[in-house]
């Protein structure tokens, strides 16, 4: 290349010295390769593998940059870097090249608009697929298969996760069961907490006083509740209890609820309580809901509300 | 060529087999000219110049090793009854994904390697494109005529980001599954299309059982494929500009100052992909990442406490977690918590950024050609700037491990988070402040600019300050004196 200038035409020649090193390096990457090979064929084994082939990457990579230290010339150069800009002329020429042919779809207005309409529409029809990707959203955030149990005089039962309806014996005071929906097992959105607070609620919500199941365990008075267990704020599970305070935490924001005070947050990011599924027992003492939760379960979203 | 062939001269003829070779394409593509200016391009060399290699060559490796992967992944998520050979899962219901994911892991020759090679490669790539976008931002190589450059390489920086998300949320273990619940959550906060926008991308309600393949089109695909046009670009602009320089050894904003591309320079990046792919082999087969077999297949209603994402994405789980509980209501509708960390805090991350090279040159008024670089001290407010950002970043990547950190020091999680609250406003402010007197103090030690080259890597010698009218006028520091633009045409004469 002509227009490279060497500043210094001899440079400082290589600093040079021993090839041993070098090729030291060369014959641990064919030991590497070799070794690597032969994990391979006996069936392999994960550590050595890296090793192995660490060995010959690496020992490759160093001798060759051993190499360009020790022999390659070391020559500092200048080349001038034109401007990047085109001439005033370069441009006005292509200024007109490209009139010049867009001319020939201006003098065409009629086609020229044809062809944008037929492209415009082409674009238009394009966008409908995306339909397909999935169906309207807001049904199905905003209820839960519990709703089944608003128009059921009997409710509907809750399961845990093997499917086995809940009796109001089985969580013990401080006990806490992951239930759904009879007959949906694994819903997202149905997942539910059974907590058998050690004493009733302090403060439900208005008009959710009746929401729990009261029992009286060795003289005191308990109570069974039933939450969403789909933290209000990200939708992590909410999952750890902690039974001193009757706080239930989420191990994934640390979002806490007060479950003495309707589930109400206390810490963290969340903004809302958990929402409460009333509940009551059937006539064999299993538990089951009367409704679905008071309002929509899981993170927010824009028109939740409405 | 056609019937009598003019015969060529014998001396032009090639002499070596290589030459033959290169004779073959020549006559048949003219590459000669191209390729000889490709071997004496001249490329400044310094250490810092390197970190894009890595990045680059990081993804090299991410493609072959993911090649590998691709050919015994399953990205389904019908319901299958784990039988391998890890003991403890088998008899477990779990998702096509996650099985092949752990026949991967346990009874395919080399496939535990190979898994974790990918996945360190891709968090080394990320490390090394960060660390390449601070070395371009703190010496201002973003400048003009570089604007365009720094655009595509931050859609590198978020295509790398999506994909390694997209990555490590394919294998449908108990973590992934949780990041994505997550991820969705915050895609549902977004106001308006929220809600659409999630259910297209799941097919429907979270889980769905549409995410897992979707996820991987684009993992394996689509971004991939995105990735290596931008990437091409990247690189075209870079030869197209020249790289740029730092200050000294004769380096002026008409020149650029190096060594040629062949041979020293080739063989050094060579080596350096070399030694890159080996150290990642070395920690694909003697550090463990990602073991989903401890995390078992995703479950719904289970989430294991200290679930962290990749370092890279950190950021954003902590925003998630040291977030105050606002929600915005506006006439009934809602804009709910995740919204802020999760979507408006990236969206106003990234749209500064971007716009960050025009945002710069309208603050300082400095719209001219730049090659020489800054060096940090010589632009202390963007170097506090630049600072006090990544301060912040850091702070909430912590955050993203508050639970974790509180528990390996013992300290109440809600103390620490109301720490990390305060500590994600004042850090910074108080490391910018400090970032700032720091590069005064560097200015001031510096003394008056010497009129020559300094810093030469390597320790080589300086070569382009042999005296003369032309080295004399090289760039003092600080402020590079630059030369107006209208005399670029005479600076081609050779420098002596």
């Amino acid at each position: 290349m002509t227009d490279v200038d060497t500043t210094e035409p001899a440079g400082p020649a290589p600093p040079g010295g021993s090839q041993a090193p070098v090729a030291a390096a060369f014959i641990v990457a064919i030991a590497g390769g070799a070794g690597l090979a032969v994990t391979y064929a006996l069936g392999g084994q994960n550590q050595l593998e890296g090793l192995c082939l660490a060995l010959a990457l690496g020992g490759i990579g160093t001798g060759v940059v051993m190499w360009s230290k020790r022999f390659m010339p070391v020559r500092y150069e200048s080349e001038p870097r034109a401007p990047l800009q085109s001439t005033p002329e370069e441009r006005a020429a292509f200024e007109a090249d490209l009139a010049a042919g867009g001319g020939t779809f201006q003098r065409r207005r009629l086609l020229t608009w044809l062809l944008g309409g037929g492209l415009g529409f082409l674009g238009l029809a394009s966008i409908f697929p995306i339909a397909s990707l999935g169906p309207n959203p807001v049904p199905g955030l905003k209820s839960t298969p519990y709703r089944k149990a608003t128009d059921d005089p009997d409710g509907l039962r809750l399961v845990d996760e093997s499917g086995n309806p809940i009796h109001h014996t089985e969580p013990n005071v401080n006990g806490v069961i992951t239930a759904f929906p009879e007959g949906s097992v694994g819903d997202e959105q149905a997942q539910t907490l059974v907590i058998h607070l050690r004493e009733p609620m302090r403060e439900p919500l208005p008009g959710q006083e009746d929401w729990g199941i009261k029992l009286s365990v060795d003289g005191s008075e308990t109570e069974i509740i039933a939450i969403s267990k789909v933290c209000v704020h990200a939708g992590c599970p909410v999952g750890l209890f902690e039974e001193q305070s009757q706080l239930m935490l989420c191990p994934c924001h640390q979002s806490t609820f007060d479950l003495m005070e309707h589930a109400r947050p206390v810490f963290g990011p969340a903004s809302r309580p958990l929402p409460q599924l009333p509940i009551d027992l059937d006539d064999d003492g299993y538990i089951v809901a009367r409704g679905d939760f008071a309002e929509p379960v899981g993170p927010g979203f824009w028109d939740m509300y409405k | 060529m056609t019937g009598a062939a003019t015969p060529e001269p014998p001396v032009e003829g090639p002499r070596t087999r290589l030459g033959r070779l290169g004779d073959f394409f020549d006559k048949r593509l003219g590459l000669a000219r191209l390729a000889r200016a490709a071997l004496d391009k001249i490329f400044p060399d310094q250490w810092s110049f390197l970190l894009g290699e890595i990045a680059l060559y990081s993804f090299v490796i991410l493609v072959g090793t993911g090649i590998f992967l691709a050919l015994f992944f399953t990205a389904g998520q019908t319901t299958v009854t784990y039988d391998g050979s890890y003991a403890p899962l088998q008899g477990v219901e779990m998702s096509a994904a996650y099985q092949s994911a752990l026949d991967l892991s346990f009874d395919v020759r080399a496939g535990l390697f190979f898994r974790q090679m990918h996945h360190w490669a891709a968090l080394i790539f990320m490390a090394a494109i960060i660390v390449h976008m601070m070395r371009v931002f703190f010496t201002g190589a973003f400048r003009r005529p570089r604007e365009i450059n720094w655009v595509i390489g931050l859609s590198l920086f978020l295509l790398a980001f999506a994909n390694g998300f997209a990555g490590y949320s394919l294998l449908d273990d108990q973590l992934s599954g949780t990041g994505l619940r997550i991820g969705n959550a915050a895609v549902i906060s977004i106001p308006l299309v929220g809600t659409w926008i999630g259910s297209f991308l799941f097919g429907g309600d979270f889980p769905g059982d549409a995410i897992i393949g979707r996820l991987y089109s684009l993992h394996i695909l689509v971004i991939p494929l995105l990735i290596a046009v931008l990437l091409a670009a990247h690189l075209t602009i870079l030869i197209r500009h020249k790289h740029t320089h730092f200050p000294g050894k004769g380096a002026r904003d008409d020149n650029v100052v190096g060594q040629r591309l062949w041979p020293t320079y080739t063989a050094k990046a060579l080596g350096l992909f070399f030694i890159t792919a080996g150290v990642l082999a070395l920690m694909a087969g003697l550090l463990q990442i990602n073991p989903i077999w401890l995390y078992g297949p995703f479950d719904i209603a289970n989430v294991s406490s200290a679930s962290q994402p990749d370092w890279y994405v950190g950021w954003l789980e902590g925003a998630l977690r040291v977030m105050p509980n606002w929600t915005l209501s506006i006439f009934g509708y809602e804009i709910p918590n995740p919204f802020w960390g999760g979507v408006l805090l990236p969206g106003v991350t990234f749209s500064i950024l971007y716009a960050w090279p025009w945002i710069e040159a309208r603050l300082s008024g400095d719209r001219r050609e730049h090659h020489v670089l800054d060096r940090p001290r010589d632009r202390p407010l963007r170097t506090a700037l630049g600072v006090a950002v990544l301060v912040f970043y850091t702070v909430l990547g912590l955050a993203g491990a508050d639970d974790v950190i509180a528990v390996a020091f013992g300290l109440s999680l809600n103390a620490w988070v109301w720490a990390l609250r305060v500590g994600c406003i004042v850090l910074p402010i108080a490391s910018a402040f400090i970032t700032f007197r720091v590069c005064k103090e560097l200015q001031l030690r510096d003394g008056p600019a010497p009129a020559t080259g300094q810093r030469a890597p390597g320790g080589v010698t300086p070569a382009g300050d042999a005296g003369g009218d032309e080295a004399a006028s090289s760039d003092p520091v600080p402020g590079p004196a630059v030369e107006p633009l209208e005399r670029l045409d005479e600076a081609k004469t050779p420098v002596p």
